[in-house]
Formats: C-alpha cells, structure tokens, sequence
C-alpha cells in the first residue's frame, strides 16, 4: 500500500462523509424537533435515489439540476408524512412510533422493489469519470461536487434555523414544547414544516448520491442504520455534529475498506457506535441533556 | 384467569396437539412457523412488555444461540442436549455484557434500542467473516433420515419439530404468567411504569432490568437452538438481519404489548396473513416480488393506528375474559 493510495481513498471517504453528513442531517433535524426518530429515513433517501435515475432515464436530467424538483417534491410528501400520520403519535410511546415508521419502510422498500425490480440501477453522466490532479492526488469530480452539495445545503439549513422566523418558531417548538404551545406557536404545523425540511435534506443526499453509488430497494434499511450511526456518533439532535459524524463514518468505512475487507466497513461504523453510546452517549458534539 | 378463559386455553391447547393427525406438511409448516414466533415474541415480551426496555436487537440471541448449538454439532458432533446450555451460556453472558454497559451507563429508550441494533449488525458483520463457522457463505447441517424420530440428536419428520416447538411455547406461556405474577413482575411492571418512582421505592432498578434481559436471551437462545435444527442451515445475512428482529417483535406488539397472549395471537394474525396474502396474489397471478410486503405493510400501519394497545385486550374484552 503506497502513502498515495491511502491519502486518495481518505480524501474520497471524507467526501462522501459529507454526503452520509446531509442524509443524516435531515434524521437529526428531525429527532431535535418532533421528538421522533425516522425509521424511514434511508428508504426516503433510496426513493430520492430513483427519483433521479427516472427522471435522467426520462429527460436526461443532471442530478444537479433533479436535486431541485426532488427536493420539493420529498419537501411537500414530508409534510404531508408528518401532518397525516405522524402528528398523532407524537404523544405515543416510543415503541408505537416506532411501528409506524417501520410500516412506512417497509411499505417504500417494497414499493420501489415492485416497481423497479431487485436490479441495481445507476445513472452515467461523462464527469463522473473525470477527476482533477493535484499531484500524485486524484479527486473525482463527481465526488467533489455532490460534497460541494451537501455542503451548501446544510449552510442554507444553518441559515434557515438562525435567520428566518418560522426557523426560530421551530427550534422554540424544539426547546419547549409547551411554552410553544403557550406564545400560540401552531406547533403541529411547524412539526410537519420540519419533517418536510428533513425530508428535503435527506433528497438533496440521495440526488447526490446516486452519482456516487448503484441503487436497489435493499439499500434503504442500510442507509437507515448508517443515518443512525452517523447521528449518534455526531449527537442527536446537533447539526454540525451530523457533518461531523458523516465524515467520521466516512473515512473509517474508507480506512476499513483499505486495510481490511471492504465488506466489514460498516463493522466499523458500528463499533465506533457502541463506543460512542457508552463513552459519551450525548454524541460528540452533543450537549447534555 | 376466570373459568371461560380457563375453558378457551384448554380447548386451544387440545386442539394443537391434535393439530399434526389432520393436517398436512403445509399447514403444519406454517404452524410451526407461527409457533416459532409465538415463542420469540414470548421472549422479547419479558424484556419490554415487562420490563419496559425497548430492543431491536433481538436477532442478535437467535442467532447467537443458533450457531452455538449449531457449532459444537457441526465440529464435534455434540448433540442439541449440551448444545442449548451452551447457547443459553452464551446468550445470557452476551445479554448480560449489553445491559451491564447500557444500564450501567444509564442508556435508555431510543437511545437503548439503537445499542441493541447496533450490537446485532456489528456481530452480523462479524459472523460473515468468521470463516470457522462457515462466514457468508452459510454452515449446513447435516439432514439425517427425515421419518425416524431420534431425540437424542433432535432428529425427525416435521411433527416432531412441531410438538417441540409446541412444547416451548407452552413452557413459554407459564413461564411468562408465573413471571409476572412473582415479585420480579410486579417490580419490572413497576420500572415499567416510571423508573424513577420504583427506585424511590428501594427497587434496585438495575438489577432487575438485569434479569429480565438475562431471561430474555436465554429464551430466545432457546428459540435460535430450534431454528438451527429445525431449517439446518444459517446464514448471518439471514438470523442476525434486522428485519429478523422486527419480525420477532411484530408479534407481540400488534398482539398487545405486555400481555400473555398478545404474542401468540400476533404472531398467528402475522404468520396467516403473509401466506393468505401469498395464496391470494398467487391465485390472481400477481406474483411480483415485493407486493406481499406491502399488503403487510399497509395492514401493520392500520393495526398501529387504531389499536395502539394490540389487538388482544380488545379481544379480551369482546370475549369478557379480562379480569
């Protein structure tokens, strides 16, 4: 193994960490708020997934310019998630929640698995094979863009919750639930705004995604857990500890893909779950709660 | 329990030892398959309808167990007898290491259920390159004569998987309603409640969420055992996969969380509604894959939404056999 080789693979596992970053950004956006955590999530992001390889199949449209329509359509189908089925069990149990979500994901797996078939399906655009040199460094364009991407979004994610007022309704709506309720925050509607939001999130990764990887329905479930690791690892519930967590699955899924087998990458991801629960259960970048 | 429900248990317990002089291979399979679940569901009931500890990972002792028992046969010809201490030892040893750090490092909720499944992927992932024990590509049985009983290795024709199965769940069943009636119910029902309100008390919380995923796991070691001897061959894509672990709690949650028979109902309602679903898309010539899951899908999300408490206490309650 030459110290190129390891530099290059780091590189692309950071910049796909930003990718995995944004998908679990929209998890952890979503658990901060509505209390709720989406058992649906990498299931929504395969959706987005297809989403792009139809509408390049149908139109050749770049996933850079997909992204958009994508990201408004998945904006308006998490709203309606949100305000048609999961708004009434805000105040179940974990456990009900719970099964809601997992009917909902077994319902999209399926679903894409009926229409689609078991087949991977991907989409070739003619930068994906290009890469800029720097050096002995090779970075692939694709890679770069789709973490160009990410990174972008979760600024204006940054700047929606910091600068805009219904983004402030929503993270009072996060702080304190009742007070909320008392100031006649319309707290229902500010949840489903969030889903919606979160959902968007999580279509911008999957546009990018798609550039990066060949999708099947079965990848849903595992993005599901790679959301939930990274979210743990960064702190649920913190934003810029999802970025961090995505970039630190990232490169050890990279690494372990180097050093070891690729198929025993997310055994790595999981481990460093377990030692991130139990040594510091509030994430790394997490507060206490 | 009064003496209609007394009356309904009998009569439900006749009527599945019978079962196997009526019914053919097919619908024996499928009943010992609901058994299964039953008894899977039974076991992960006492860890969170008890005790109220929310686990996702309960694939993780199925599997565990299995290739426990599944090894020492396949290596040294050690027959199921020893073979399921063993996988109990272990089991028990494993769920004993979880709780110990979980509850020890005051983890809990969402944030416990995601440990549980994040020690059944990572062993998952582990068991694909454990090449001893067959790794990805599988450990296979052997399958002796298929119509002579030897119980000594656990040897027979169907039925005989079906009355052991049988004879766990209904070992299960009294097991859980002994459980819950002794001092260590009413406690786990207590940290069920409000944990905080039961430590107040003088429950020593820890060490009874302890027992309960201690008991938990051997269950469900149990349950792994029957698997491996029963289908003979074990994939870890297969037994350790998280879609196994929901699968097991489906039962009881649909069935009615905490309650006795809300894990064998579930399971019953769950098991008969995959095939009915099959049988009706096969008669209609739908077979695309993927379609039945979403039938599945759909029926969950509707049974989740309006009996939230399963469906057993509203049967219960139809029958006046709550008490």
């Amino acid at each position: 193994m030459t110290w190129d080789l390891a530099v290059n693979v780091l590189i692309s596992g950071f910049l796909t960490g930003m990718v995995y970053g944004l998908m679990a950004l929209g998890l952890s956006v979503i658990f901060g708020v509505v209390r709720v955590v989406n058992f649906a999530h990498g299931e929504m992001m395969t959706i987005a997934m297809y989403a792009c390889v139809v509408l390049f199949a149908a139109f050749k449209l770049d996933p850079f310019l997909a992204v958009l329509p994508v990201a408004a359509a998945f904006f308006i189908f998490g709203y309606a998630l949100q305000a048609g089925l999961i708004n009434p069990f805000i105040t179940r149990p974990e456990h009900s929640q719970f099964m809601l979500l997992v009917a909902v994901a077994i319902i999209m797996v399926n679903g894409l698995l009926m229409i689609f078939g078991p087949d991977a399906r991907n989409i070739q655009v003619a930068y994906q094979l290009e890469s800029f040199e720097l050096g002995s460094l090779l970075i692939d364009k694709a890679r770069l863009y789709a973490a160009g991407v990410a990174v972008l979004t979760a600024g204006l994610l940054f700047a929606f919750f910091r600068l805009t007022l219904t983004g402030k309704a929503i993270r009072a709506c996060a702080d304190n639930h009742l007070g909320a309720l008392v100031v006649g925050l319309n707290v229902k509607h500010l949840y489903a705004l969030t889903f919606g939001v979160g959902a968007a999130c999580v279509a911008v990764a999957g546009c990018m995604m798609v550039l990066l990887v060949d999708v099947t329905p079965s990848l849903g479930p595992a993005y599901t857990l790679l959301a939930f690791v990274t979210v743990i690892v960064g702190g649920l519930g913190s934003m810029p500890g999802a970025l961090v967590g995505g970039i630190l699955i990232g490169v050890s899924e990279a690494l372990a893909g180097l050093l070891f087998a690729p198929s025993a990458k997310s055994m790595f991801s999981f481990g460093l779950l377990i030692l991130v629960l139990l040594l510091r259960p509030q994430g790394l970048l997490g507060k206490r709660a | 329990m009064n003496r209609r429900a007394a009356l309904l248990l009998g009569l439900l317990g006749v009527a599945l030892v019978l079962l196997p002089m009526f019914a053919n291979s097919y619908v024996l399979s499928v009943a010992t398959l609901i058994l299964f679940f039953a008894f899977t569901g039974q076991a992960w009931n006492v860890m969170m309808g008890f005790a109220g500890q929310l686990s996702l990972g309960h694939s993780l002792y199925v599997g565990v167990g299995a290739y426990a028992a599944a090894g020492l046969f396949f290596h040294y010809g050690i027959g199921v007898w020893a073979g399921v201490w063993l996988a109990i030892a272990v089991c028990v040893a494993v769920g004993a290491v979880i709780g110990f750090l979980a509850f020890r490092f005051g983890i809990s909720g969402v944030y416990f259920a995601l440990l549980t499944i994040a020690f059944a992927e990572f062993t998952r992932i582990g068991f694909d390159h454990l090449q001893w024990l067959g790794g990805s590509g599988g450990l296979f049985l052997r399958v002796a004569q298929r119509d002579q009983i030897d119980l000594a290795n656990f040897r027979g024709p169907p039925a005989m998987y079906y009355y052991a199965i049988l004879a766990l769940t209904a070992g299960a069943l009294g097991l859980c309603s002994w459980l819950l009636k002794s001092r260590a119910g009413y406690y786990w029902q207590a940290i069920r409640e409000n944990e905080e309100a039961a430590q107040a008390l003088g429950i020593n919380t820890f060490r009874w969420k302890m027992l309960a995923v201690m008991i938990s796991s051997a269950m469900t070691a149990v349950a792994g055992v029957f698997y491996a001897f029963y289908y003979n061959n074990l994939f870890p894509e297969q037994i350790f996969h998280i879609s196994r672990s929901i699968e097991i709690i489906l039962g009881p949650i649909i069935g009615g969380i905490g309650t006795l028979f809300g894990p064998i109902l579930g399971a019953a309602m769950l098991t008969l509604l995959a095939d009915g679903i099959t049988e009706l898309l096969a008669a209609f010539g739908l077979e695309i894959p993927g379609v039945k899951q979403v039938f599945y899908g759909i029926v969950l999300l509707v049974v989740v939404m309006f009996l939230p408490n399963g469906i057993w206490p509203t049967i219960a309650r139809r029958l006046g056999l709550a008490k």
